[in-house]
């Protein structure tokens, strides 16, 4: 990689690193639920290009479908299905916002302070398990037969073990979103019980 | 470098501490489930940060995916318990809600 790539990538990132926080506060900061649905469409969008940036190309359009296309539309859903009136506002009280925003700053200096304090183990040379063959990250056919149980990528380098991959957790989370979309349509179905006699009473 | 892991990471924790405050602060139902979102893709952040700059690798993508599966699976529960309430109680205020039975 050469020096313009690398700056290119470094001002690519700055850009969407900056998107992602500050749209965050955003979402922390507006009062209506409208304007925080917006802003966390365009946080989640930026960590999506982060993955991007991060040589993660399968797991950033899955973060675009699944979360941006498919989660943020029913957080969408909810608020319409739920709002009273266009825009409904559930403020809190001024007290909670300064105790709020003065825990967070707490908060978040002790994170970056035990960030700053850690030393990171150096990064793999050259192969890592993930860029062995591709250094543009290529990852879709990794993901898809660790996801199957089979780790060519860890097999090829130590001959000794074979690795199991992740086949059985595939299969428990598939199971699992089926039994939460059930669990889901029968959470939110129509009532009929209260409904019946107020009919019944009518005719 | 700019990019590196620890910049990744201070991403990952703005996100994180959002996503806390959030939670916390807002007294809507629907805003309690936003800051959710949030602190679970802080944690992808990481997630990815730790796949490109350390040796975890591919194991760290495959468990940001099922981070995204469960948080669609959460949310859609978490939605359908929501729209139950607010069937039962005309409003999503969190601070209203002691009695999940309508």
């Amino acid at each position: 990689m050469n020096d313009s790539n690398l700056l290119g990538g470094q001002l690519l990132f700055a850009i969407f690193a900056l998107a992602t926080c500050l749209s965050a506060v955003a979402v922390v900061v507006s009062q209506t639920v409208v304007r925080m649905a917006f802003w966390l469409v365009i946080s989640l969008g930026s960590t999506a290009a982060l993955f991007f940036l991060a040589d993660a190309d399968f797991i950033g359009a899955a973060q675009l479908i699944i979360y941006v296309g498919g989660t943020l539309i029913l957080l969408v859903f909810g608020v319409m299905l739920t709002a009273s009136s266009p825009y409904l506002k559930i403020k809190s009280s001024p007290g909670e916002t300064i105790i709020g925003g003065l825990l967070g700053l707490l908060f978040m200096f002790a994170v970056f302070s035990s960030l700053q304090g850690v030393e990171w183990p150096a990064p793999p040379t050259g192969d890592s398990a993930v860029t062995a063959g591709s250094p543009e990250g290529n990852t879709l056919r990794p993901l898809g037969l660790a996801l199957l149980g089979a780790r060519p990528d860890l097999d090829l380098h130590d001959g000794d073990t074979l690795s199991t991959g992740y086949l059985l957790p595939f299969e428990i989370v598939s199971v699992h979103l089926l039994v939460v979309l059930i669990g889901a349509a029968y959470l939110a179905r129509a009532k009929r019980k209260s409904a019946a006699p107020a009919e019944g009473l009518e005719s | 470098m700019i990019a590196g892991l620890q910049a990744y990471l201070l991403v990952g924790a703005v996100l994180f501490v959002c996503g806390v405050i959030c939670m916390a602060t807002k007294r809507n139902g629907i805003g309690v489930l936003m800051g959710v979102e949030l602190v679970l893709n802080g944690a992808n952040v990481n997630f990815i940060a730790f796949s490109k700059y350390t040796a975890l690798g591919l194991d760290a993508q495959i468990f940001a995916l099922f981070v995204i599966v469960l948080a669609a699976a959460e949310a859609a529960v978490a939605l359908a318990i929501a729209l139950n309430f607010y069937n039962n109680h005309l409003t999503i205020d969190v601070d209203k809600a002691n009695r999940l039975k309508g």
